[in-house]
């Protein structure tokens, strides 16, 4: 994985303000995670199967040992092709910017 | 792109505090495009997960340009009909069949279902405690008229036998990796015999869409949409209970915790597969925060529904729930689909207005008021409350 940033697709985002919608379109944006160490790394092996917003969208949910959990999940349930000190570095990494965290 | 943050609702607006006080924080909506969809919230591009924005749920019918997308799995062929098979086989046929969509749309009596297809999770992201998962909000559902033939016809012509235990159901999408499971459901025998379980091929009037199951795809009207498998091209009559992780691991609930149909043959001590949907409801009309004017006349209204026992009755209390009257039902679509409700609101007097709806079955059954939390955020159907402020 080179770069660091996966394309999502075009997005909209609407947000409110004073009951207005504000509405954004943007083509091809592209999407990233938190600067780190392990970003590419982490990155680079979750968009094998799926794109990144799973990871903010359940931050807020997670800690340390629930992202081993998931890590562990994804490896043993879903066969992602992650070595163990790979998972711990994506650890590493994803409780340091996505451990309950909005 | 996906900060997140509060966010108070507008017209246009979501779910947030339609919840009791303390519930966790919704994050922003964000809306994403679809070949073939208006723009819906997107919870995940690859694979597809978009939800249903709730302006969207209003009609009776919810228009298959907005109805909800969920995928486990990122490999979504486009699939041709002209073309397309669906296999039919199994320990437990006399017959193996192989139907192409002609076949199947003309050997077989034409039938038609209004019911709700709901995601399992739907409602995730509001439960609390918070579950790991797709924060699906209330919009992972819909209500549609569904077109195509009885399976139980079709697992008679291959003769399905009397040994079968379940039917085994999988459709076209496949993972990336050979690791990962593919997604397969199963159900009991004697609820793919059901008379109301069907191979559907149209939704509203039009054949499905592609992200909603193109060309066939299974309704099992009362249970949630796990089983609704998309895409459909392999149904396999067993004994013996199929053992794939999406029976066996995924899709699962305490043991006991919860009423509703028991799939006996995938059950164990610890846990048993999510199965029926419970009595639930929506308010359509109003989000926590809106704005009415004194003397103007309201109406709150929404969307009931059950496991296909059917809505007997909607109740609303604007008196933090110690008094109901009941709501107004609509027109009855069939036990299956939802039931429109509303009931005007007394807009004499300034302030807060707190409005509770909650949902009866025939059944017996009723909306409760707290959680019965479970690790994978399923079934949350407790009462649901909006403050609205008349000014």
């Amino acid at each position: 994985m080179r770069g660091a940033i996966a394309a999502v697709g075009l997005l909209i985002v609407v947000g409110l303000a004073g009951g207005a919608a504000r509405i954004v379109v943007a083509a091809e944006e592209p999407m990233t995670l938190a600067d780190g160490p392990g970003r590419d790394l982490t990155i680079g092996r979750c968009i094998i199967c799926h794109s990144l917003e799973y990871i903010p969208s359940n931050a807020p949910v997670m800690n340390r040992a629930g992202w081993q959990k998931t890590i562990q999940k994804m490896k043993d349930r879903f066969g992602a092709p992650i070595t163990d000190e790979e998972s711990k570095e994506i650890l590493d990494y994803l409780d340091a910017h996505y451990s309950g965290k909005v | 792109m996906l900060r997140r943050r509060e966010l108070l609702l507008g017209a246009a607006g979501g779910w947030l505090a339609s919840r009791a006080p303390g519930a966790a924080a919704t994050p922003e909506q964000v809306l994403g495009t679809l070949t073939g969809k208006k723009p819906l919230i997107q919870h995940a591009f690859r694979p597809p997960n978009f939800e249903t924005p709730l302006k969207d749920l209003i009609p009776a019918f919810t228009p298959n340009d907005v109805f909800f997308v969920r995928y486990h799995l990122a490999v979504i062929p486009r699939i041709n009909p002209a073309t397309w098979r669906l296999a039919v086989g199994g320990s437990s046929v006399g017959t193996a069949l192989n139907l192409s969509l002609q076949e199947l749309q003309h050997d077989f009596e034409r039938v038609e279902l209004a019911a709700v297809n709901q995601c399992s999770g739907n409602r995730r992201g509001l439960f609390t405690p918070r579950a790991a998962g797709v924060q699906w909000g209330n919009g992972a559902m819909g209500n549609a008229l569904w077109s195509g033939v009885r399976l139980r016809d079709v697992l008679r012509r291959a003769r399905i036998a009397p040994d079968a235990l379940e039917v085994v159901f999988n459709g076209a999408d496949t993972p990336v990796l050979p690791g990962t499971p593919d997604f397969v459901k199963s159900l009991p025998a004697e609820r793919a015999l059901d008379e109301n379980t069907l191979i559907a091929f149209a939704m509203n009037g039009r054949p499905l869409p592609h992200w909603n199951g193109a060309p066939a795809r299974l309704i099992v009207p009362g249970w949630t949409g796990t089983y609704w498998m998309k895409h459909l091209t392999d149904i396999r009559v067993e004994p013996r209970a199929f053992d794939g992780f999406w029976m066996k691991s995924a899709y699962r609930l305490p043991t006991g915790a919860f009423p509703g149909y028991r799939f006996a043959s995938q059950e164990n001590p610890e846990t048993t597969p999510i199965t029926e949907m419970l009595v639930n409801s929506l308010i359509t009309s109003h989000v926590s925060g809106a704005r009415l004017h004194r003397g103007v006349a309201a109406t709150l209204s929404g969307k009931a529904w059950d496991n296909g026992a059917g809505i007997e009755g909607v109740e609303i209390s604007v008196d933090g729930r110690r008094n109901w009257r009941d709501a107004v039902l609509g027109r009855d679509l069939g036990r299956y689909a939802w039931r429109e409700f509303h009931l005007p609101l007394d807009t004499s007097a300034s302030g807060a207005l707190t409005a509770a709806v909650r949902a009866r079955s025939r059944n017996g059954a009723r909306q409760p008021d707290a959680l019965t939390v479970n690790a994978a955020g399923y079934h949350d159907n407790i009462v649901q409350t909006v403050t609205l402020e008349v000014a």
